[in-house]
């Protein structure tokens, strides 16, 4: 079958935009084609700084043939009236046959569509597909009324090697496209893909992104090592610089020794987020003063002048961070704090040193919760975010924390409260290491306890997908911080002393809204997440969850993990299968009576040995299991109440529930309530699937 | 010295006599810098009113731009509260303007087979202009040499057509074809030995005493007063009509106001914003103003209304 080849060839399209563009392209197109009839089949897409591209393998060349039959007037009708509906069906009166129904005789037209043409459907579905593109930022240019990206240049489209012809805000598509900007820019005729991705790498264009971050990974690998350095490898950057290049040439520059005096990450971050450099690493593991960069040129003095321009800019870009850790060094921390006073934090939740005031009282408070030194934890938390307000912060946004530890160091501050500085944002994802030193652990919950208090205080909850200020991921690190660490922390009254201490300070019209509860759900919601992430059984953690009024995290994944593990044992089994049994014969019973059998059961009342027997099972099975759930022994807890299979089984096999004597009946049913009740000390047993 | 043709290699003035030879000889006027304190080319009515409209314009200046937050009491290579920009506004933007910004760098002296040219997305706002537009920094060897953007809004009002903008920051280019790391070593006039004049000679003296005056010594309370007169002086002009140039001229000055008062670090971030906001609105009423007249285009359109 043939092929089908489109190219937008534009200006320069942003790097962190490509991989969505090509991927929007190639399904906008498949899908409108497929609504046209025609099923594609090997579409690719491809995109470059200056280029989408489209290739399909195989499409046919037309979209399958339709029919319609309309039904038209009676054939008594009036002949303008016969003449009107041959003229809009666009049939003759010869197309039409007669057919019949109760009313008499009518026609019906037969009317026979050929499908069009792929290239028609082309030339009508891709301007089409351009007009609604989700570029996330696109705009217009000269007089013309497209939006695009950036301006576009040409449109090269081709159907089994002949052009489709269309047009575009004034742009005529043909079978022409350029090479690389400076080392080949001369017009390229192109039929097909295969003559087109080859006829773009004699013109020094790299079609693949893929292609070209392997290629600059693999050249940045052996200039390294040729020097005997390794490459501070960076995902992100190659990515980003993998779109800035169409053929990527990998150069080593280098910086006066001199600067390696700053903190390395200073030195990433600066040559980084600037200049889109690698840093590179002595064997030591020290920085090295040389670095990577990546051109889109093959120069003809081998990249000298390209190299040492970059180290001109380089060495600017690090004499201005110079400065920065210079001046910032000048003033202690603490004496930033009256400025952060003046740096909103949330329009409706007042300064960042307002802000800071809270956490640190919430430190304060979770030190104590946790034996962290709660005077180390307190002034952690003062100085947590004043390196906000400091020149590099400032010019770095990714560096804050780091720059506090820093600057904390430098102020003669211990290395708890700077490890605290540095820490506290984390963990910042799924995959961010974890702190574990006690006073980092009380501000890093405190920082996010508050915003997430104080943003459900004014009721900027996430909900759906969005999530702006990244509460979820403030609710994890809290989930994650707790548990990676056993700490045990009853979030509930945390939430409570915030609310009498800390709620009233908030600006006015936020102070009334908090929903605990609320909040302690969103919280469960995201330990449910993450607990299945971490593979437990979702029916185990909804077992644990439907027991209510929990708020000690760590607790309430120990009894999800003691639950797992017992029930994988034979006293689980019996445990579950004894349960069980109490539990359906109650369920149908409490439907009958539309009740349930909460009340005592009356001693006095059990009369066979059976019940006699499990009566008394039930007493020490239950004060065994309180016995260990006051000492969070919960498989104890759920050993003790295994206890009572063969009661149970024992009471089944001899005992009628159902008894004539209502009173019997009732105390009976009791009786297999109080077994329930008991195992609901440790989980709802009704939410667990399978055994 | 005698004439002879520019050399962007040797001075920072032939760089200038180069671009603007270029550039008029892609017919744009030629214009001097805006006789007013700006900070940056942009503020120019030459391109923030004349981009609105639909009257096509091609223009091209030096503007000394000030940034006053910017100084560094002149110790720093790099950073300066005042220096030149050029600045080239083509309306509509023509189909090849990347092309012809490259004959530019070429035109100075920079050979494209030996640089790394890069255009790197950067989407250019101006807050107090009200305005916006897409477009890219542009690198050369890793340097930003200059910004190119495609104006969508000016003055809140959408451009229609697009004009297209360069900006050129004059000493970071000289710097690069000089080959020099220190702005103030830049060989001003292109002399030799006791007929060199550089940057220094010219502007570091300037640069010092503005940095004690832009950090320590301006009058807040005068700044503050001035900025509420500008304002003030520009919307009774627009009120009584027919005078949008000098009411935009209060528009530039209330700008520069609050760049002062911002370096001397007296506005807090609330205050920022709605500073910000004042110095908005006045551009919004100067562009809207602006379209009455015949240099926004109002004779042509109602031209073409009664054709």
């Amino acid at each position: 079958m043939p092929e089908l080849l489109i190219e937008l060839l534009s200006e320069e399209i942003p790097a962190r935009m490509q991989e969505r563009a090509a991927e929007d392209f190639r399904k906008l197109m498949t899908e409108g084609l497929e609504q046209a009839g025609l099923e594609s089949e090997g579409a690719r897409a491809f995109v470059t700084p200056r280029r989408l591209t489209l290739s399909i393998d195989e499409l046919p060349g037309a979209a399958p043939d339709t029919r319609e039959e309309r039904k038209g007037p009676r054939t008594d009708a009036p002949s303008a009236a016969v003449e009107g509906f041959l003229r809009q069906a666009g049939v003759s009166l010869d197309q039409c046959v007669v057919e019949e129904d109760r009313k008499g005789s009518f026609y019906v037209a037969h009317i026979q569509r050929p499908g069009r043409a792929t290239p028609d459907i082309v030339a009508t579905l891709l301007p089409e597909v351009m007009r609604k593109f989700p570029w996330p930022k696109s705009m217009r240019w000269g007089s013309g009324q497209l939006r695009w990206i950036r301006p576009l240049h040409s449109v090269l489209a081709t159907f089994d090697g002949q052009v489709i012809d269309l047009t575009i805000d004034g742009i005529r598509s043909g079978h022409v496209t350029r090479g690389h900007r400076f080392m080949a820019p001369q017009p390229i005729k192109v039929r097909r893909f295969e003559d087109y991705e080859r006829k773009l790498r004699d013109a020094w264009v790299m079609l693949d992104g893929g292609e070209r971050a392997e290629t600059i990974r693999g050249e940045a690998r052996t200039l390294a090592f040729a020097k005997g350095l390794r490459v501070v490898e960076d995902e992100g950057l190659l990515k980003e610089t993998a779109g800035l290049v169409e053929w990527p040439v990998v150069l080593m520059g280098s910086f006066d020794k001199q600067f390696l005096s700053l903190p390395p990450e200073v030195i990433i971050t600066s040559i980084r987020s600037h200049q889109k450099c690698f840093a590179l690493r002595d064997p030591d593991g020290g920085l090295s003063n040389h670095y990577l960069l990546v051109s889109n040129m093959i120069a003809r003095d081998g990249g000298k002048g390209i190299a040492a321009g970059n180290d001109r800019v380089i060495a600017a870009r690090l004499a201005d961070a110079r400065f920065f850790w210079d001046q910032d060094r000048r003033t202690p921390l603490h004496d930033l704090l009256p400025k952060l006073d003046h740096v909103t934090f949330h329009a409706k939740l007042g300064s960042q040193g307002e802000r800071v005031r809270r956490i640190e009282a919430l430190t304060a408070t979770i030190a104590e919760n946790i034996g962290a030194d709660v005077e180390t934890a307190r002034r952690a938390a003062q100085l947590s975010k004043a390196d906000l307000v400091t020149g590099m912060v400032g010019e770095f946004p990714e560096l804050q924390g780091m720059m506090g530890h820093y600057y904390a160091i430098e102020d003669g501050s211990n290395l708890a409260v700077a490890s605290a500085v540095r820490d506290h944002y984390k963990p910042q994802g799924p995959t961010d290491m974890v702190p574990a030193a006690p006073v980092t652990l009380a501000v890093a919950i405190a920082d996010k306890l508050d915003t997430l208090i104080s943003f459900w205080a004014i009721e900027e909850k996430p909900t759906g997908s969005k999530d702006p200020f990244a509460l979820r991921r403030a609710a994890l690190g809290i989930i994650r911080l707790v548990l990676d660490n056993g700490l045990r922390l009853r979030l509930l009254s945390l939430m409570e002393w915030y609310r009498k201490r800390l709620l009233p300070s908030l600006p006015r019209g936020a102070s009334g809204n908090f929903d605990a509860a609320n909040l302690l759900d969103f919280f469960a919601d995201r330990l449910k997440v993450h607990l299945r992430s971490e593979g437990a059984r979702h029916d185990l953690i909804d077992a644990v969850f439907a027991l209510g009024g929990q708020d000690d995290l760590t607790l309430m994944v120990k009894r999800v993990e003691a639950l797992a593990r017992f029930l994988d044992s034979d006293d689980g089994q019996n445990l579950l299968a004894g349960v069980r049994r109490a539990s359906n014969i109650l369920k149908i019973e409490e439907k009958k009576d539309g009740r349930r059998h909460d009340g005592v059961p009356d001693k006095n009342l059990l009369v066979q040995g059976e019940e006699k027997a499990l009566a008394s099972a039930i007493d020490r099975a239950e004060a065994q299991a309180k016995v260990a759930i006051a000492n969070e022994d919960f498989e104890a807890a759920m050993r003790a109440i295994a206890k009572l299979r063969s009661p149970v089984d024992a009471f089944f096999d001899k005992v009628t529930v159902n008894a004539d004597d209502p009173s019997f009946r009732e105390n009976r049913l009791r009786l297999l309530n109080r077994i329930r009740a008991a195992t609901l000390a440790v989980a709802d047993f009704a939410r667990i699937e399978r055994t | 010295m005698t004439a002879s043709p520019p050399d962007p290699a040797r001075s920072f003035q032939d760089l200038i006599l180069a671009l603007q030879h270029y550039w008029a000889g892609q017919g744009c006027v030629i214009l001097q810098p805006y006789d007013l304190e700006v900070g940056a080319g942009t503020f120019h009515p030459a391109t923030t009113l004349r981009a609105l409209g639909p009257l096509p314009w091609r223009a091209a200046y030096v503007q000394p731009s000030r940034r006053p937050k910017d100084g560094r009491y002149g110790e720093n290579p790099n950073r300066l509260q005042h220096y030149y920009q050029f600045q080239v506004i083509m309306k509509p933007s023509p189909p090849d303007f990347q092309d012809l910004y490259l004959g530019s760098l070429a035109a100075i002296g920079i050979d494209q087979e030996n640089h790394d040219i890069r255009f790197v997305e950067d989407d250019w706002e101006s807050p107090t202009l009200g305005a916006w537009g897409l477009g890219w920094e542009v690198w050369c060897d890793g340097m930003e040499v200059s910004q190119f953007t495609y104006f969508q809004q000016v003055a809140g009002i959408d451009c229609a057509p697009v004009s297209g903008e360069l900006t050129y920051g004059l000493e970071r280019l000289a710097m690069f074809v000089q080959g020099i790391d220190n702005v103030f070593d830049l060989n001003f006039n292109g002399g030799s030995s006791n007929d060199r004049v550089t940057y220094a000679q010219v502007f570091k003296q300037a640069e010092e005493e503005y940095s004690r005056y832009n950090f320590e010594q301006a009058d807040t309370r005068m700044l503050k007063r001035h900025f509420d007169d500008a304002e003030e002086e520009c919307r009774t002009l627009l009120l009584k009509g027919g005078m949008v140039l000098p009411a935009y001229d209060q528009c530039i000055k209330a700008s520069h106001l609050f760049n002062l008062l911002d370096a001397r670090g007296v506005i807090s971030v609330t205050e920022r914003q709605a500073y910000i906001l004042r110095i908005r609105e006045l551009a919004k009423a100067c562009g809207v103003a602006w379209l009455e007249t015949a240099g926004g285009g109002a004779g042509g359109l109602a031209a073409r209304g009664n054709g």
